[in-house]
């Protein structure tokens, strides 16, 4: 079912991290609709599709170069993609950026300096250069999830992004995984670790695209260790090819006076399931979590989400909107959680859909655990239509109905979109939705 | 420019119009009145293209073509506004672009260029002066958290950019103070002109002490029952529609 590859390094350390992992796997094995996490998700399309290793990347890169219609990629790998191919976002990144194509480490395609090197780099790389450093961070915790103790047991390669005390790179650090077409659906296990030292902070870009044509499974998981007042601006999107597989768990541990903000992207992939977790570990520690999922025909995407206020004075907030259309699914959990002495925290949580079709579904549930009595916590979510009046309205002023639809929607969105901080992306978006 | 004849429409399925005949000429402006449920806002809403309001006979010509068989948009881009009596607020989308997605597309239909962002921008604080209306609700979301007044000023906004042939005021006075009534009125007379023809369709005689019309007719259970010029409007804030609804009802009711 899961085809493996063999680790680059062996580390008596890592090689007891992947055996509990493995056997955590085995005995949770896939989850089923009787889970009450995955309810509304079934997996059996995963679970049931043979993959093989993904095709050497050496291999992948002569098809990205030199396939059919053209190069892809161009020499300098800046120009990433080819808008007839790979329509979406234009590269916008002048800074540190690595590629990854079927999820193995793409050197001359990224852009990384000598000086970058301190900072970040390949995951294969870091084992074998400087595995102590990240010892501590990588797996560090048991995973609660199949699909998450799965990657641990079997991932080859990922990133590491390592911000020293202080570190404010200017630029933001590009992530970029690739999927290629292959003869037979293929498993990439893309490992991330990012862990910014007291009063670093960057802005971090993973991205998942694919060329049509490739089934892909990728099982993704990123672990993210933010110190004393540190801070991250952390944008992941997912744009695979209609065929893929993505499920991906985000872990996120915040020091004091920390800053995460998240804005997830989902708009790829027939199945999507990303699960964020962001535990607020000391006082002053604050997250805000952004969604926004657009999807049609029969693709289905799945956001569980979890807050854990395990301090006093934390605080955090969440928005995920999504647009619906065709036969679409969409899943959205989103559970708060305050600890017995965590007393001041501040929560607000909402979910927005917007459904364009009789025929989609949303299923979207909040919860909250709350074991505090001083706190202030909202929720709220809500599915709606199209206002026919709205429509009206800008017909009656000569607007196509065609495109009165379209600038509703838009402006649905644009909420999401004008929350984006990098203004590069804010534009691309723009024009994109 | 406007011909309706036995014109019969439906509110959902309810008949509520019940053989209305008008003619408007360019520069006319004509006042619709008459008690609540007398189908004033239905012919207004018929006229524009509204779903839901069905014509179930008779026709309307405007400039000697089928008025009711056009969609929303190309009656607007032929020239025909309606000012909203309940303006729609459209969160997400700022009153500018909104103005120049109009603008544009009634260019468009005229076989011009799309205009300029500058010339644009020029043209709407131009109209903007016309209704008082200050330049940061033009820069806000589609009359997202108006007052009132807001909400029917940027009605006449539009109607000043998209300078229509025919426009239909759908109680375009109702919940003003006196003040933003005289601002909303001085900034419709503005644009009063002979090649334009206003319907003001209101409930109360006081608009028509600032907007002056040519023609006066009273609306009773979906019919004109009564037509005149200005001192008809006078008659009804004096005397109510009660004695006009007590004439004409029962023969109404008996057709």
């Amino acid at each position: 079912m899961i085809a493996t590859m063999t680790p680059i390094v062996e580390l008596d350390w890592l090689n007891q991290k992947r055996g509990s992992a493995r056997s955590r796997f085995e005995e949770l094995g896939f989850p089923t609709v009787n889970n009450e996490d995955w309810r509304f998700t079934d997996v059996s399309p995963i679970a049931r599709t043979v993959f093989a290793a993904a095709s050497s990347a050496g291999r992948a890169e002569r098809f990205l170069t030199a396939g059919a219609g053209g190069p892809l990629l161009d020499a300098s790998g800046a120009d990433y993609f080819k808008a007839e191919r790979l329509p979406g976002l234009p590269g916008f990144s002048s800074g540190l950026q690595l590629v990854f194509i079927n999820g193995r480490y793409a050197p001359h395609l990224s852009q990384l300096t000598e000086s970058d090197q301190a900072c970040a780099g390949s995951l294969a790389a870091w084992l074998k250069n400087d595995p102590d450093k990240i010892q501590p961070w990588l797996a560090r915790e048991g995973h609660a999830s199949a699909f998450a103790a799965l990657n641990t047991a079997f991932f080859s390669d990922g990133a590491v992004v390592y911000l020293p005390k202080g570190a404010q790179p200017k630029e933001p650090i590009r992530l970029l995984f690739i999927s290629t077409p292959s003869p037979e659906p293929t498993a990439v296990y893309p490992r991330i670790l990012i862990v910014a030292e007291s009063g670093a902070g960057a802005v971090v870009v993973e991205e998942y695209a694919g060329l049509d044509g490739s089934v892909c499974f990728n099982n993704v998981v990123a672990e993210i260790e933010l110190g004393d007042n540190a801070g991250l601006e952390h944008y992941k999107i997912q744009r695979e090819s209609p065929a893929a597989f993505h499920v991906a768990s985000t872990e996120v541990r915040q020091g004091r006076d920390s800053r995460y903000v998240s804005h997830s992207l989902s708009w790829g992939g027939s199945l999507t399931r990303n699960d964020v977790s962001v535990l607020l570990d000391a006082e002053g520690a604050g997250c805000s979590l952004n969604g926004l999922y657009m999807v049609s025909g029969t693709q289905l995407v799945d956001n569980h989400t979890k807050i854990d206020h395990a301090r006093p004075h934390t605080t955090s907030r969440e928005l995920y909107k999504g647009v619906l259309d065709g036969r679409s699914r969409a899943v959205f959990n989103g559970t708060i959680i305050v600890r017995p002495n965590a007393q001041k925290i501040s929560s607000v949580q909402a979910n927005r859909n917007l459904l364009l079709s009789e025929h989609c579904r949303v299923d979207t549930k909040p919860e909250f655990k709350i074991f505090a009595n001083d706190v202030q916590c909202k929720h709220g979510a809500t599915i709606g239509q199209l206002s026919s009046e709205a429509i009206f309205y800008l017909r009656s002023r000569g607007i196509e109905e065609q495109e009165a639809r379209r600038i509703l929607v838009y402006a649905f969105m644009s909420e999401m979109v004008e929350l984006i901080g990098l203004r590069p992306l804010r534009r691309a978006l723009r024009h994109y939705v | 420019m406007l011909e309706i004849k036995d014109l019969y429409a439906s509110a959902g399925d309810n008949p509520i119009l019940r053989g209305i005949n008008l003619k408007v000429k360019a520069g006319e402006v004509h006042a619709v009145m008459g008690p609540n449920g007398s189908g004033k806002s239905t012919l207004a809403h018929v006229l524009a293209g509204r779903d839901g309001f069905k014509a179930t006979a008779g026709f309307a010509l405007y400039e000697r073509k089928d008025l009711l068989a056009m969609a929303p948009e190309i009656r607007s881009r032929e020239g025909v506004f309606l000012a909203f009596q309940y303006p729609v607020e459209i969160p997400g989308v700022s009153n500018k672009y909104f103005l120049k997605a109009a603008y544009n597309s009634l260019r468009k239909h005229r076989g011009q260029e799309e205009t300029s962002a500058g010339a644009f921008l020029k043209l709407v604080r131009e109209k903007a002066k016309l209704v008082e209306m200050d330049q940061a609700l033009v820069d806000r979301p589609v009359n997202e958290g108006f007052s009132g007044g807001e909400k029917k000023r940027n009605e006449i906004l539009q109607l000043a950019v998209l300078e229509p042939k025919l426009a239909i005021l759908d109680e375009t006075d109702s919940g003003l103070d006196i003040d933003a009534l005289k601002i909303v009125a001085s900034g419709i007379n503005a644009l009063r002109s002979p090649q334009r023809a206003f319907i003001v369709v209101t409930h109360y005689q006081r608009l028509l002490n600032y907007i002056v019309p040519d023609f006066v007719h009273v609306l009773v259970g979906g019919r004109i029952v009564k037509s005149g010029g200005k001192d008809l409007a006078l008659e009804l804030e004096e005397k109510g529609y009660g004695w006009i609804e007590e004439k004409h009802g029962a023969a109404i009711e008996a057709a």
